[in-house]
């Protein structure tokens, strides 16, 4: 595919992709949490500049419509949301270092390469010009899942959760021009109803073992740890 | 195609040269200037770097007891090195015969030669200070060099040449082309540049303070002529790494005849992009607090990951089927 083909609009439409894949990248090296809901909103915005975008080159108005939706659903109440939350829990200054930051990162690079190889057969329909961003979308939703992978922290989780949506987002965006309206306002308030349930568990979360790292929800109950101890003061 | 015989290029190729090392003082001062202005001070006149050099000059140069002819050649090797690898940036014109020879790894070799020399100096002498700034340099370039041939490779894939006269000449012909490949290796080039020239928040090259140094730990057993030398070279590094980046990313205004009008035309052309670069240097400096050392890893991991992103977002956006 030729750049010089494409008008100024879709160019524009490229970046905009391409910078919502780095910061699906940033998302996953990201230590702190606020920072971690800042970028994921920046996320939300970029996408909903990049529906805007789609409905002028296309003409499809109502893409304006979700355009306005995705900006107020995933660039404002959802991380505000997630920001009372944090907020709630006492959770601001928490960090969480990677382990081995560089080889998560190496293997989120390889897991883009790898959804562009996956996507090669599907970009030879003639969708649009465009149809390349379908294999950085799916980029977006692998490297979610990925975030959901190494972190142990469950709001960090649900973030990566939330990241794996937006791929979605911009993979029906930009590949079909957008899903059918009563289709979007569905996924939009799924998402929204999701974001209020996990703020509920979290709260399970914390009162039923006193953290949120997911880790410890492999002991199966507390009388079993109870086991555990009294055996380790036996053998003392 | 570049005539190897016309005199007017090689002329202008030694012009270049020269323009590259009085130029350069004149840019630090610059920014100086500017950051004494942002933290509310006068600053430095902007000739004070070329009175610190003509000072330097006249000083008898000192060595010490256990330096060897390795201590004595650096700081000729560091800025013959540092003056070649400006020679082949285009800087005013494009078709300049020194551009069309070399071409960008020859670049990064001159800069890496420059470099090896800079830290067996360090470590000659043998007083731990510059054992130590020798094994950050190479700690930092070891990472920053992969970084920065990634973001050159993005560059030279979409203009199908290794050569920078080239790669302008494709910049310039293809117009205004929003790239993703090239915002990406442009980021990535940024945080490469700040690494490579020991600027805040990598390096401090204000002080002197011994648990962060890394280029004065170096360079701190020089005196006279040879500190000279190698502050000057330094100064062309920066002053290297800015027309770089301008003149790549931005590269119109450049002249592509050889005539006085187009390259009046690029000398002003270049003067005010430095000086808006200039501007961002410093502004970025005064925001940004100096990282701890162990720190500096992860910034150049970005650094990478960024220019790893051009490379993908060349290959699946702009070629891809």
């Amino acid at each position: 595919m030729n750049l010089m083909h494409l008008s100024l609009l879709e160019q524009t439409m490229l970046v905009l992709s391409a910078l919502a894949l780095f910061l699906s990248f940033a998302l996953l090296a990201q230590a702190r949490l606020t920072t971690m809901v800042h970028l994921f909103a920046w996320q939300g915005g970029l996408l909903a500049l990049l529906t805007a975008v789609v409905a002028t080159v296309g003409g499809a108005h109502h893409l304006y419509i979700s355009a306005l939706l995705t900006l107020s659903l995933k660039a404002l109440l959802i991380p505000w949301m997630l920001h009372r939350l944090i907020r709630r829990l006492q959770l601001e200054r928490h960090q969480e270092r990677l382990e081995r930051q560089a080889l998560v990162m190496m293997s989120g690079a390889a897991l883009v390469i790898f959804s562009y190889w996956v996507v090669l057969p599907v970009a030879r329909l003639e969708l649009a010009d465009t149809r390349n961003v379908v294999s950085l979308s799916l980029g977006i939703i692998q490297l979610g899942m990925l975030l959901m992978v190494v972190r142990r922290q469950a709001v960090a989780q649900v973030i990566g959760f939330m990241s794996m949506e937006n791929g979605l987002f911009l993979a029906a965006v930009a590949a079909t021009q957008g899903m059918p309206l009563v289709v979007e306002l569905g996924i939009a308030f799924d998402v929204l109803v999701a974001a209020v349930l996990f703020g509920v568990f979290f709260f399970h979360i914390r009162e039923s073992i006193d953290s949120l790292d997911v880790d410890l929800l492999t002991r199966l109950s507390e009388a079993e740890q109870e086991k555990l101890a009294s055996e380790a003061e036996g053998d003392a | 195609m570049v005539d190897f015989l016309n005199p007017t290029g090689w002329a202008l190729a030694l012009l270049q040269m020269l323009l590259f090392s009085a130029g350069a003082p004149l840019l630090i001062a610059w920014v100086k200037r500017i950051k004494s202005r942002l933290q509310n001070r006068r600053g430095p006149s902007l000739l004070q770097p070329y009175q610190d050099l003509r000072k330097l000059f006249g000083k008898e140069a000192v060595m010490a007891h256990t330096a060897s002819p390795v201590f004595r050649a650096a700081p000729y090797i560091v800025f013959g090195a540092t003056l070649v690898a400006a020679s082949v940036i285009p800087l005013l014109a494009i078709e300049l015969p020194t551009t069309a020879i070399a071409d960008v790894i020859v670049l990064v070799g001159f800069l890496a030669l420059a470099r090896f020399f800079l830290a067996l100096a360090g470590m000659d002498v043998g007083t731990s200070f510059g054992g130590m700034g020798a094994s950050r340099e190479m700690l930092i370039s070891a990472l920053a060099e992969p970084a920065m041939l990634m973001a050159i490779f993005t560059l030279t894939m979409s203009a199908h040449s290794t050569n920078l006269s080239s790669v302008i000449e494709h910049v310039l012909d293809a117009g205004l082309l929003l790239r993703p490949s090239f915002l990406f290796a442009l980021l990535g080039l940024l945080l490469v540049a700040v690494a490579e020239t020991g600027r805040i928040p990598v390096d401090n090259p204000a002080t002197h303070l011994e648990l962060t140094m890394v280029h004065e730990a170096m360079i701190l057993e020089y005196s006279g002529r040879h500190l000279a030398l190698m502050e000057w070279a330094a100064q062309i590094k920066l002053m290297l790494y800015g027309v770089l980046l301008s003149n790549i990313f931005l590269p119109w205004g450049i002249a592509s005849r050889l005539d006085a009008g187009s390259l009046l035309l690029g000398l002003v052309v270049i003067v005010a992009k430095l000086a808006v670069l200039g501007v961002i240097l410093a502004v970025s400096e005064t925001v940004v607090a100096k990282m701890r050392l162990f720190r500096v890893p992860a910034f150049l991991n970005l650094a990478f990951m960024l220019s790893l992103l051009g490379m993908l977002s060349h290959v699946i956006l702009e070629v891809g089927a």
